[in-house]
């Protein structure tokens, strides 16, 4: 019957119809026609007793139906007419978005700041120098480590270690593992020549690799006695400790007892040759220290800032300059507790006001197309395809915001950590969260416009006009 | 094939609650064979466009029983007679109901989406009824750029994309010249002749007379002519 009629409405068409093309598709679709009437035929003997129900039509093919792909054609359609309302009713969206990325973000950034700073080594280090004042153009310092520095800051609560440094001048003098100048050799960089205090190993957290470290004996009798970095030692030719090979610094020979490695926060020292404090001040005149390392229980950096001057020097502490960890926790909540106030509120509140503004939006949006919901319940839609629509309508416009708002909050975050030299920290998991936050906005916004969407009567809908 | 008919409509009364109730039907019965051409014509007012919504399940009596296709209408639920609406009826309405933002062969093509039409068929279909109403050539513009006549018959092609037993036109030719009416009825008649069943509502004494049925509402309660 029903495809009776359209296949003789189809051949006349086909038939009218000047394209080659035209027949084609019209054979093919006349095999098929005849399939289906009989199936119509069937359905038509059991009609005439009245009880015959709506399944009496051949079933549709899965395919055939409302697909989820349908409705996003439809759906991409509905968006697309208006553009700049679009970007109206995702402005809400894409604010709120942006700003919980920025938040969480940021957050995360701080966080990764503080535990780099935290980081083990880091945060049980700390450094006195003799404060330094600029006289003529040169940095002279103001004041003198005393030579019992070590002794009077490992009283302190929260030091373990602490050790002294001094650059030793050695002018013209070569440091060279054979007493012969030889003028034909090439030359060669000469190593550093420095002096520390005993306990300077353990408080630079430095490792013997072979023989020992001095100790206050060798000091105190100023031994010519060497420790030596590894990689001085590697140029020096020098790998084995236990023959008591000996050192040249200028004609004196001094007896290396040591190979040293490790300490990180001092790595220039593995390219020198150390000597006792006492053999360096004999030998070579050295006037000072330059500096004092001190190794501190993790979180002692405040405490150890302020009394480490005190003990050097009673009567002017100020002359001391101190590098020691700042207490992380205090930084890391005064960091956070502003981002969290203020960002987070602010984007709850964009982000509400972007629900609204998509509800709002897709509400106009029904009503504007009370018309157009008429016609395809005339066509066949069923309310809850009609509520759908709206619905991912609404989902769609609220992934965008989302979408554009997450990128928008990690480009902010990117920008403000380059500017602030930190590692920009961005958790990917997060961002893609956000994006579909924004979708579940626009679904919470699309619930009530899409029920009222589908509850619109048809009849009432089609005296709109499209 | 049995030859029971296309529409039956027994005792149907549709009221509008009010305060003040209005009986837009009254006590209807009407019968509507395959294949026939009929034509309603009444005052402003009269349940026209109420019995119209009837018959394309677009509104359910309030009394009464209304067979379509020899279905029992009253005993399907709403999903069933979307299905049924889309796969048996075609409408056509006065101010045309076309998607303004949508081509021509979108518009088309919107009356295969809900009623099943097989996929690979949705094509050619859509561009063989557009060239059945002679608009093949405007396949690509929008309804907005089209004159009322073009308008209307790119809804007449898509009133038969799903292969339709029953057109249902509410004053099809209200937005048009007489000359373009004439056109657009000579569309319907040829569609009548190749068997669907037709109904048109209209003001329109000319077309009235077109048709090889005719009745009259007045009040709610129809007459044939
Ligand atoms: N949804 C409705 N609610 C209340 N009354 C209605 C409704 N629809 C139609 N009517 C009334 O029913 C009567 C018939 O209306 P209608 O069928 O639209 O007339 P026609 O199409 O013949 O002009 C009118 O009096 C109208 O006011
Ligand atoms: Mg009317």
């Amino acid at each position: 019957m029903t495809r009776s009629i359209l296949r003789r409405f189809r051949r006349r068409a086909a038939t009218e119809g000047d394209g080659s093309a035209t027949d084609d598709s019209a054979t093919e679709r006349d095999g098929s026609a005849s399939e289906g009437d009989g199936a119509v035929t069937d359905g038509d003997a059991s009609v005439t007793d009245g009880a015959r129900d709506a399944a009496a039509l051949p079933a549709v093919a899965r395919a055939d139906r409302f697909t989820n792909q349908d409705l996003l054609v439809e759906v991409s359609h509905g968006i697309g007419g208006h553009t700049g309302r679009l970007v109206m009713t995702t402005l809400g969206t894409v604010l709120g978005i942006a700003s919980l990325v920025v938040t969480i973000g940021f957050a995360q950034t701080a966080a990764g700041q503080i535990s780099r700073q935290f980081d083990a080594v880091a945060a049980t280090q700390a450094v006195v120098k003799p404060e330094t004042a600029n006289s003529g153009g040169d940095e002279v310092a103001t004041s003198t480590l005393p030579w019992d520095s070590p002794a009077r800051v490992e009283r302190l609560n929260g030091v373990e270690r602490a050790g002294l440094i001094g650059e030793v001048p050695i002018g013209e003098l070569q440091i060279t593992a054979v007493p012969i100048n030889d003028p034909s050799a090439p030359e060669v960089l000469s190593p550093t020549l420095l002096a520390t205090s005993p306990g300077l190993l353990d408080a630079v957290r430095g490792e013997v690799r072979a023989g020992r470290y001095f100790d206050d004996g060798h000091d105190s009798r100023a031994d010519r006695v060497a420790v030596i970095g590894v990689r001085a030692a590697e140029k020096l030719g020098i790998n084995r400790v236990d023959s008591q090979p000996s050192i040249f610094i200028g004609e004196r020979p001094y007896t290396v007892i040591g190979i040293v490695d490790g300490m990180e926060r001092r790595p220039d020292l593995l390219d020198s040759v150390i000597l006792p404090l006492g053999t360096a001040r004999a030998d070579f005149g050295l006037r000072s220290a330059s500096e004092l390392q001190l190794r501190i229980d993790a979180g002692a950096g405040p405490l150890v800032a302020k009394q480490a001057p005190i003990a050097l020097d009673p009567n002017a502490p100020e002359n001391f300059d101190v590098q020691a960890p700042r207490s992380g926790s205090s930084l890391q909540e005064s960091v956070q507790a502003d981002i969290n106030v203020v960002f987070l509120i602010l984007g709850v509140i964009a982000l509400l006001a972007g629900g609204l503004g998509i509800a709002n939006v897709t509400l106009l949006s029904v009503s504007e197309r009370t018309g157009e919901i008429g016609l395809r319940r005339a066509l066949g839609a069923t309310s809850r395809q009609i509520a759908r629509q709206f619905m991912v309508e609404s989902v769609v416009i609220g992934l965008l915001g989302g979408l554009i708002g997450a990128a928008v909050g990690v480009f902010a975050v990117v920008v403000v950590a380059l500017v602030q030299q930190w590692t920009p920290i961005i958790d990917l998991p997060m961002v893609f969260g956000a994006a579909v936050l924004g979708a579940v906005v626009g679904l919470g916004a699309g619930a009530y416009p899409a029920r009222k969407a589908s509850r619109i009567e048809p009849i009432a809908a089609l005296r709109a006009g499209v | 094939m049995s030859q029971a008919p296309v529409v039956e409509l027994i005792d149907v009364t549709r009221s509008f609650p009010g305060p003040p109730e209005v009986q837009a039907l009254k006590g209807v019965n009407l019968a509507i064979d395959r294949g026939d051409y009929l034509s309603i014509v009444g005052p402003s007012g009269s349940g026209k466009s109420t019995l119209l919504n009837v018959l394309g399940l677009l509104d359910r009596p309030t009394v009464g029983e209304y067979r379509l296709g020899g279905v029992l209408t009253a005993a399907l639920d709403e999903e069933a007679r979307a299905g049924l609406r889309a796969r048996t009826i075609g409408f056509v309405f006065q101010a045309f109901h076309l998607l303004p933002r949508r081509t021509v062969l979108d518009n088309v093509l919107l009356a295969t989406l809900y009623s099943g039409v097989p996929r690979r068929e949705r094509m050619p279909r859509a561009k063989a009824a557009l060239d059945r109403v002679g608009l093949a050539h405007r396949m690509d513009f929008l309804p907005t750029t089209l004159s009322g006549g073009e308008r209307q018959r790119v809804a007449v092609a898509r009133a038969v994309m799903a292969s339709p037993e029953l057109i249902l036109a509410d004053e099809p030719t209200g937005n048009l010249d007489q000359q373009t009416s004439g056109e657009v009825m000579d569309l319907f008649e040829e569609l009548n002749a190749d068997g669907l069943s037709l109904v048109v509502i209209t003001h329109d004494q000319h077309v009235a007379d077109r048709a090889r049925r005719s009745i009259r509402i007045a009040d709610g309660r129809v007459s044939e002519l």
